[in-house]
């Protein structure tokens, strides 16, 4: 068989070329898939890929491809930022509940009150909610050792339960008629995360996605957190020698995943979401991790890998409404365009050789 | 022997049981993570071990072949997961994540047509002389067979990763993968052996809970036991008996909470339902304190890929 | 603005293309945005019967259309405007979480009609609501595990502390009692709406401390497997028949049966009769049915559950008929007095008698 060979230096034409050969072999094998359950697999391909940019309703899912795409690329740089440290903050899911609760709250508690610092104090409450939550994991590890994964992770379904609590308990609309979840953001002007550019689906979060997705790359190229960040994690002694601590290092990353994913929530509850609801979470602080390393942890990485995960989800939903596919079929599509964009991404750093061509052993 | 209601002889019992899944799932996650390799797709595993043990069990009418199929259905999924780390040295945090999506996937499209089916069922092992034993009885004598294997697992994992040569070299690999190349071990393929492995406990685990623990077939049907697993592998340091104290203690504390809430219980509801979160983090902190500055016990090399330049 | 704009005009094109709706329809398609996965064998299932009796009923005439799997909010508003410009003419949103999307999107396209399912908001002159008052089959179920009992020990485990199952609780418990006064009944919270295994322990918990009759607003067949473990004990079927367990500890069931009520107003479409309403349906209805009542029940219990089921079915008998105390001591509702739908529908206290508070 072949033998892989590692690259002197990784290859520039694979760094951009893996993801369309990525692309074009989840067709392949995605179209194989659904040939194979009776539908027409050019049709589902298209109607995956296309129709969202380009066909007869774009117009709206356009936006909408922003809409999805913004929550996953906030939290995701965070945590990049974070496994770039070898700090694995894996609850980043609970950071976003508890950022969309703090800030909803603070909201809450002056409706209906009409006064524009609202949403910027709102804003700042629900950073702070995921900061606080995230902050738990990270003064744990500092003081007592204890593993972040763990801590992070378990805190998830805590959030959750804080969740359910919240749209049954503290956070119900009083005037809901005794139902579940909060007030609707959207009735709510001066608390409202409403559409910046409806065509492109800019609101806030988005806003907040991109510039964050800039700052991020300035911090990792050009300040001295970033060289921080990238020297712990690839040679955590070297750092110490270099005066890095690892515990503010712990800190920081965290505080800044946990903060980005509150600052999600906080955005996705006044605008999209429009309220708190037991059900408000809907995974995005997981698959976020999977966007975090599609993008290669870096930032501009990540806005990309975030707009293609968007894509397959909104396409996805299409194909699923329109052609009548299981979503279940839908999920293992996703699974396969991951699979071979992780997969691919080999030839970056290293060649295939046949075992004959091979000069020297 | 009751405390308000609750008689602590029944609880062990069913903790015993309602752990299985988890310390399964753990025990397999241990060797794979001791072997270097850190694989999020337990959840995808486990669900597709529960549709193909469930598929096996109805088709043959035996449950024991029930779980060899649920294994065998782990194992396979978890080869993807080997090919892309292993061979296409792809990253482990992601794939492992994607593996969990496609098995979910893949277990929903695979499970159709097979809702509102009961399975053979999975009874108790021993003879009703024993297990009605007072106190003795139910905590040892009653249970079925996949209990007292999860038990023996353990037991083996221990002995194999502390005493034995293929322990040595599966911590060496997870240890050092440089080192344990040069000493001439093929790592990778050592790592893809204990990948399969890991799918085939997690698929077993998942088993358990389509064929015993609530024998029926639903889409997600493992509803977050992977996670949980994952926890309680950080959680044990990546030994295996503090694996089964963390299945038992985070089993323990749900069903506690489930009991004291049908006793009435003065403490909310609603920080029973937290409670086995946060007591399973209270110990954590509890046992990791003691030994700050010590590294927690993870494998040196854990989630690095390895390729061998030479 | 602008996509407001763009939407109207979008659907505006729609509306001329397929006609004028008030003198009815030759082919309606009729989409259906579900929550969790058709497979889930409880609450979606029954949605996706429903959906399949529209079919049946009308062959060619309808188009079904549907989406598993929609999570409330922002996805769920996206997938309706998807729905709606795809050329959707009627979409049922089938959990109560799509509330205020499908108000919001019922907005911007004015010709399409959407039915949401146990909500209230009727916003728009598009808009109607839909529920099933599955508190009539909770009072059946409780007349039965009543009679049943021989612990005087019967236990619910409940999901969410909302209105919903508050109601059930409250119904299940006063028929309950009606039927054996010594009886006590033990709430257990899952806080989940679905998972198996959970739901399983809740079961095991209810049975370790003698409790012989459970029934579940979660949704799956746990309870009644664990329930199958223990000799003696019965339980329902909830939302499906879950018939598999009739040779075990099913004694009868709620089967959420929407197909009617889709059948009536995917026909109402066609014909041009359709018009905005707020449906609250049950037994009568033919919404709520009580599964068959096994012989594990004795016959005289059988006939009184089924005289029970019959009397509300005909109108005659309400399940929250007073005197009704809170669990506080405060009257509810008087001698004679029905629960106003308001009360039921905001449901967030106990009956006297329930031991437990209600998390809030």
């Amino acid at each position: 068989m072949f033998r892989l060979e590692k690259r002197p230096t990784p290859s520039k034409f694979w760094l951009y070329a893996t993801p369309p050969v990525a692309v074009i072999l989840t067709m392949i094998a995605g179209g194989i898939l659904f040939a194979a359950m009776g539908k027409n697999p050019f049709e589902v391909i298209r109607t995956i890929f296309w129709d969202p940019v380009f066909g007869e309703f774009a117009f709206y899912l356009r936006g909408q491809l922003l809409v999805k795409a913004g929550p996953l690329i906030l939290i995701a740089i965070g945590l990049a930022l974070g496994f770039r440290a070898g700090i694995w903050n894996i609850g980043a899911e609970g950071q976003y509940i508890m950022g969309a609760i703090f800030g909803a709250a603070v909201g809450l508690a002056v409706f209906p009150t009409e006064n524009r610092l609202i949403f910027p104090v709102m804003v700042i409450a629900g950073a702070f909610g995921g900061w606080l939550w995230a902050m738990i994991p990270a003064i744990l590890k500092t003081r007592f050792n204890t593993n972040e994964i763990l801590v992070s992770l378990m805190l998830v379904y805590v959030a959750e339960t804080i969740l359910a609590k919240a749209s049954t308990g503290f956070l119900k609309n009083p005037e809901g008629m005794g139902f579940p979840g909060s007030r609707n953001f959207s009735s709510y002007p001066a608390a409202q995360n409403g559409f910046i550019y409806e065509p492109l689906g800019l609101h806030w979060g988005g806003v907040a996605a991109l510039v964050t997705g800039v700052l991020a790359y300035i911090l990792l190229t050009r300040h001295q957190a970033g060289f921080q960040i990238k020297l712990a994690g690839q040679a955590p002694r070297a750092a110490r020698f270099h005066g890095v601590s690892p515990a503010r290092l712990v800190v920081l990353c965290m505080g800044i995943s946990g903060a980005l994913a509150g600052l999600a929530g906080l955005f996705e509850v006044t605008g999209p979401a429009g309220q708190i609801s037991i059900d408000f979470n809907t995974g995005y602080g997981f698959t976020a991790i999977i966007v975090a390393f599609l993008g290669r942890l870096n930032p501009l990485g990540i806005v990309l890998a975030g707009f293609l995960m968007a894509l397959t989800y909104v396409g996805g939903e299409m194909a699923s409404t329109n052609l009548g596919l299981p979503d279940a079929a839908i999920q293992v599509f996703q699974g396969m365009l991951l699979f071979f964009l992780l997969a691919v991404d080999v030839l970056t750093n290293y060649r295939f050789r046949l075992p004959f061509s091979v000069g020297a052993k | 022997m009751d405390l308000g209601g609750i008689n602590p002889v029944i609880l062990i019992a069913t903790l015993m049981a309602s752990a299985v899944p988890i310390l399964l799932a753990a025990l397999g996650e241990t060797v794979v993570e001791r072997a270097g390799v850190l694989n999020l797709g337990v959840e995808g595993m486990m669900v597709i071990g529960a549709l193909g043990g469930f598929i096996v069990a109805v088709q043959t009418g035996s449950p024991v072949m029930g779980f060899i199929g649920g294994a065998v259905a782990g194992a396979v999924l978890s080869l993807i997961f080997a090919a892309l780390t292993q061979v296409f040295l792809a990253n482990q945090v992601a794939t492992g994540l994607a593996l969990t999506l496609f098995g979910l996937g893949v277990s929903s499209l695979g499970g159709q047509g097979y809702n509102g089916i009961k399975p053979p069922p999975t009874g108790q092992l021993l003879p009703d002389v024993l297990a009605d034993l007072p106190v003795v009885g139910p905590i040892l004598f009653g249970h079925d067979w996949v209990v007292y294997f999860s038990i023996l697992m353990t037991a083996v994992l221990w002995w194999v990763l502390k005493s034995t040569r293929i322990g040595l070299i599966i911590r060496a690999v997870g240890e050092s993968h440089e080192a344990a190349h040069a000493l001439g071990y093929k790592v990778n393929r050592i790592r893809l052996m204990c990948i399969a492995f890991g799918g085939a406990m997690a698929g077993m685990g998942g088993a358990y809970v389509s064929l015993a623990r609530v024998p029926q077939w639903v889409d997600g049907i493992t509803a977050g036991a992977g996670w949980i697993a994952l926890a309680i592998v950080v959680f044990a340091s990546w030994k295996p008996w503090r694996v089964l104290i963390g299945a038992y203690l985070f089993g323990g504390i749900t069903v506690l909470q489930l009991n004291l809430q049908v006793a009435g219980s003065i403490i909310p509801v609603e920080y029973l339902s937290m409670a086995p979160y946060l007591i399973t983090i209270l110990v954590l902190v509890i046992m990791s304190a003691g030994r700050k500055g010590k590294v927690n016990g993870a494998p040196a090399a854990l989630g690095q890929n390895f390729h061998a330049s030479r | 603005m602008k996509r407001r704009n763009l939407l109207a005009s979008a659907a505006m094109g729609l509306m001329l293309a397929s006609g004028a709706f008030a003198q009815g329809m030759d082919k309606v398609k009729a989409c259906f945005v579900y929550v969790g996965p058709i497979g889930d064998g409880g609450w979606t299932f029954q949605h996706h019967d429903g959906a399949m009796q529209v079919q049946a009923a009308y062959g060619d005439k309808v188009e079904i259309q549907y989406q598993e799997n929609v999570p409330e909010g922002a996805d769920a508003e996206r997938v309706l405007t998807q729905m709606a410009l795809g050329g959707c003419n009627i979409i049922f949103t089938t959990s109560f979480g799509y509330m205020d999307p499908t108000n919001a999107v019922a907005a911007k396209f004015p010709d399409v009609k959407f039915e949401h399912a146990t909500g209230f908001k009727r916003d728009h002159a598009n808009v109607s609501t839909y529920n099933a008052r599955f508190y009539e089959g909770r009072a059946v179920q409780g007349h039965i595990a009543g009679k049943m009992t021989k612990s005087n020990k019967i236990g619910y485990i409940a999901s969410f502390p909302i209105p919903e199952v508050i109601m059930g609780i409250n119904s299940y418990y006063l028929h309950a009692k009606k039927a054996n006064p010594a009886v006590e009944l033990s709430v257990v919270w899952a806080f989940t709406w679905f998972d198996p295994a959970k739901e399983a322990d809740a079961a095991k918990a209810l049975i370790d401390q003698g409790v012989d009759v459970i029934a579940a607003h979660t949704d799956s067949t746990a309870p009644l497997a664990e329930a199958a473990k223990t000799e003696g004990v019965i339980g329902f079927g909830q939302a499906s028949d879950m018939a598999e367990y009739k040779d075990g500890p099913r004694v009868s069931s709620i089967i959420d049966n929407w197909g009617p009520y889709y059948v009536k107003r995917v026909g109402a479409l066609l014909d041009g009769t359709y018009e905005q309403i707020d449906a609250w349906e049950g037994i009568a209805g033919g919404e709520v049915l009580i599964g068959e009542i096994t012989d594990k029940v004795p016959a005289d219990v059988k006939a009184e559950a089924e005289a029970l089921r019959d009397a509300i079915a005909a109108g005659t008998y309400h399940p929250f008929t007073g005197p009704i105390n809170k669990q506080d001591g405060s009257a509810w509702l008087a001698e004679g007095a029905t629960a106003p739908d308001g009360d039921l529908l905001g449901m967030n206290f106990f009956v006297e008698g329930i031991v437990g508070d209600i998390p809030q």
